[in-house]
């Protein structure tokens, strides 16, 4: 017999009680929501250690990253434009995209990256993003990253979220709550452990 | 009476400032994780629904595994199966023989530790790699993790300003610990750029979408995986939930419980293989199926590794990881030891104080006090009860069967009061060690009883 069906004789054999599925009905109806839901995925960014903007009509987008990171040189992005307000604007702060490399080690030393964000969660400033080139090392090797998060996407919870999230083609995609931190030296806590150092998030 | 666990708190406790400050920061990490608790109103019910979850899931394990094959094969993911530690570690070497693998970078998989991954590795000659920043720390020393979330929270930063001296070229006398993890940051950044092939293990593997989910704060995880076209991510039988309705479940409690935050900066979905790479799901026993067995402790099969009941365990606390002689300390791995082997590990059972500070915090309503009060009751059948607790309850049986000789001595009692030190503070006398004895009244409430004195 393989360990595969060791395995699963063996989980079948030893089961001494079967459980029904438990239904979730009455937690999704109770869990956390937000009569703001911009204030509150504002408020818990800020929590997390990230920074956020609300861009305001009139505003160019580009001119809110180049206020936040006016030292940003290498700047990489794979979206030509983002729908802000319901208008689009052409992203023309970024430099490079990110798939012009031959490996990923050559997108250490970017200074920023500007993702599409998918999705926000105001319980926690999670932000869904999805791999959508071929590089999907700069959403960590970035000394910072922008996410982008269209405002009419945000959801109370992780139970709203859940529902909505699609994983896209490639296979790969995962929540950000902020920047990348550890408190592995004396609980200290520290930002840009292994990713970004810096996170903000744009409300468009 | 002393267990391994208790001569080893002992000597934990000899450094006090040390002891002092671990006690303090845990509970720092407690209190945290009231606050996140405290302001998620339906907290009981996501536990419930978290427990029921996993009592459901680790019930259906074949069929969950199955679809969870199934799914992930149909996405790309070369699957395999490992009964034990030896096929796990064979697996994973052969996978990195075959792509001629020699540097290798490693995500925190307490899997690892408990099959002795990198020892095995290392031994065939693999430069084997920790990248979460704890673990890294404890690597380079020799050492192994003293907490399942924070490896490495016994190590003081003046030790870790001294290793990195040495290891990564740091200032002599600079332990700021921004400083100290930058330059970690730095050292093992190219560390993650060389690396052949990448290893995490996982927090949930989802049955219906074939997906691997991992959460960290670091990135290591992320920054891994997004180098090296090669991954592997290997996990036990237990991380098995049905679906993503679910997910949402666990990723709100996880980070919560562990450290007090949210959410992990990170919680990655892993589907499919880079184009180009390969991506291996390597799914593990290793004494899983056997724990179904066990009707009283089934449940730790629930866990999620969380540690929120190290951090709230008054014992762990003041005692230490290293305390413990399972390779988990605290109340989940006082169980999972037993479960384990009860008769290699059952000194660790006089670890706890019976407060069930544990299983009231526990997100997925583990009942670890209940279950180590149980192993206690067993102790005697696997022939390794105390033998002076056992002479003193024989003692304490013969005097409550006999009314006349229980009342003297009751009566007598007093009169130790006013005995020498050294005739009641001695070896013979466990109760005297390390603590003052109560005196004794004079009479005894059955006496002041029949005296109508007890208003």
């Amino acid at each position: 017999m393989s360990s595969r069906e060791q395995i699963l004789a063996a989980a079948k054999q030893n089961t001494l009680k079967r459980y029904n599925k438990p239904d979730y009905t009455e937690l999704e109806k109770q869990a956390l929501t937000f009569d703001n839901k911009i204030e509150k995925f504002c408020e818990m960014m800020k929590a997390v250690g990230g920074q956020v903007a609300v861009l305001e009509e009139g505003q160019n987008i580009n001119d809110v990253i180049k206020a936040h990171f006016p030292d940003a040189k290498r700047i990489a992005t794979n979206l030509k434009e983002v729908t802000c307000l319901g208008q689009p604007q052409a992203i023309t702060c970024a430099t490079f995209h990110p798939d012009d490399v031959e490996k990923p080690g050559e997108l250490n030393g970017t200074d920023l990256a500007i993702l599409q964000g998918h999705l926000g969660v105001c319980e926690n400033a999670a932000v869904w993003v999805k791999q959508d080139m071929e590089q999907r090392t700069i959403f960590f090797i970035s000394e910072a990253i922008v996410l982008i998060v269209d405002r009419n996407t945000l959801v109370n919870n992780m139970h709203e979220a859940y529902k909505k999230v699609e994983t896209g083609d490639m296979g790969y995609a995962t929540f950000i709550s902020g920047p990348s931190k550890t408190a592995d030296i004396e609980q200290a806590l520290v930002m840009g452990a292994h990713g970004a150092r810096v996170a903000l998030a744009i409300l468009v | 009476m002393s267990t391994k666990h208790s001569k080893s708190a002992e000597a934990f406790q000899k450094n006090k400032e040390m002891a002092k400050w671990h006690d303090q920061t845990l509970w720092l990490v407690r209190e945290k994780r009231d606050r996140q608790s405290k302001g998620v109103p339906e907290w009981e019910l996501l536990r419930e629904m978290a427990m029921q979850t996993k009592l459901y899931s680790n019930s259906h394990l074949p069929e969950l595994l199955e679809e969870f094959e199934k799914n992930a094969i149909a996405n790309g993911v070369h699957v395999h199966w490992a009964k034990d530690a030896e096929e796990y570690n064979e697996i994973i070497y052969g996978i990195l023989k075959k792509h001629n693998v020699k540097k290798f970078i490693k995500s925190k998989s307490m899997l690892s530790e408990e099959c002795e991954l990198n020892e095995h590795l290392i031994e065939k000659g693999i430069d084997v790699v920790e990248s979460d920043l704890g673990e890294r720390i404890i690597q380079l020393m020799h050492k192994k993790p003293s907490h399942i979330v924070m490896p490495a929270i016994h190590i003081k930063k003046e030790e870790i300003g001294e290793l990195f001296v040495k290891e990564m070229d740091t200032e002599p006398g600079n332990n700021d610990q921004t400083y100290l993890t930058h330059a970690a940051r730095r050292n093992l950044r190219q560390k993650f750029i060389e690396a052949e092939a990448a290893m995490t293990g996982a927090n949930f593997v989802v049955a219906s979408t074939g997906e691997a989910v991992v959460c960290t704060n670091e990135g290591n995880a992320d920054m891994g995986t997004s180098q090296p076209k090669i991954q592997i991510t290997a996990f036990g039988i237990d991380k098995i939930v049905p679906n993503r309705e679910a997910l949402g479940i666990f990723t709100r409690l996880l980070a919560r419980s562990a450290t007090g935050q949210p959410i992990t900066t990170y919680t990655a979905h892993y589907q499919k293989p880079r184009h180009g790479g390969e991506l291996h799901f390597v799914i593990v026993d290793n004494g899983r199926t056997e724990i179904l067995k066990d009707e009283k402790h089934v449940k730790t099969m629930n866990c999620i590794r969380c540690a929120a009941c190290m951090n709230t365990c008054p014992v762990y606390r003041r005692s230490g990881g290293y305390s413990y002689t399972y390779f988990i300390p605290g109340p989940i791995g006082i169980n999972l030891g037993m479960l384990k082997g009860a008769k290699k590990y059952y000194d660790n059972v006089s670890a706890c104080s019976l407060c069930h500070s544990c299983q009231d915090v526990c997100p997925v309503k583990v009942d670890l006090a209940d279950q180590i009060y149980d192993w206690r009751q067993k102790l005697d059948k696997f022939g390794v009860a105390s033998s002076e607790k056992k002479r003193m309850s024989q003692g304490i049986k013969f005097l409550m069967e006999r009314p006349k000789l229980f009342n003297f001595a009751m009566s007598a009692g007093h009169l130790l009061n006013s005995f020498p030190r050294f005739m009641v503070y001695n070896n013979l006398n466990d109760w005297g060690k390390d603590r003052e004895l109560p005196k004794f009244a004079k009479e005894s409430f059955n006496e002041m009883w029949k005296k109508n004195k007890v208003k």
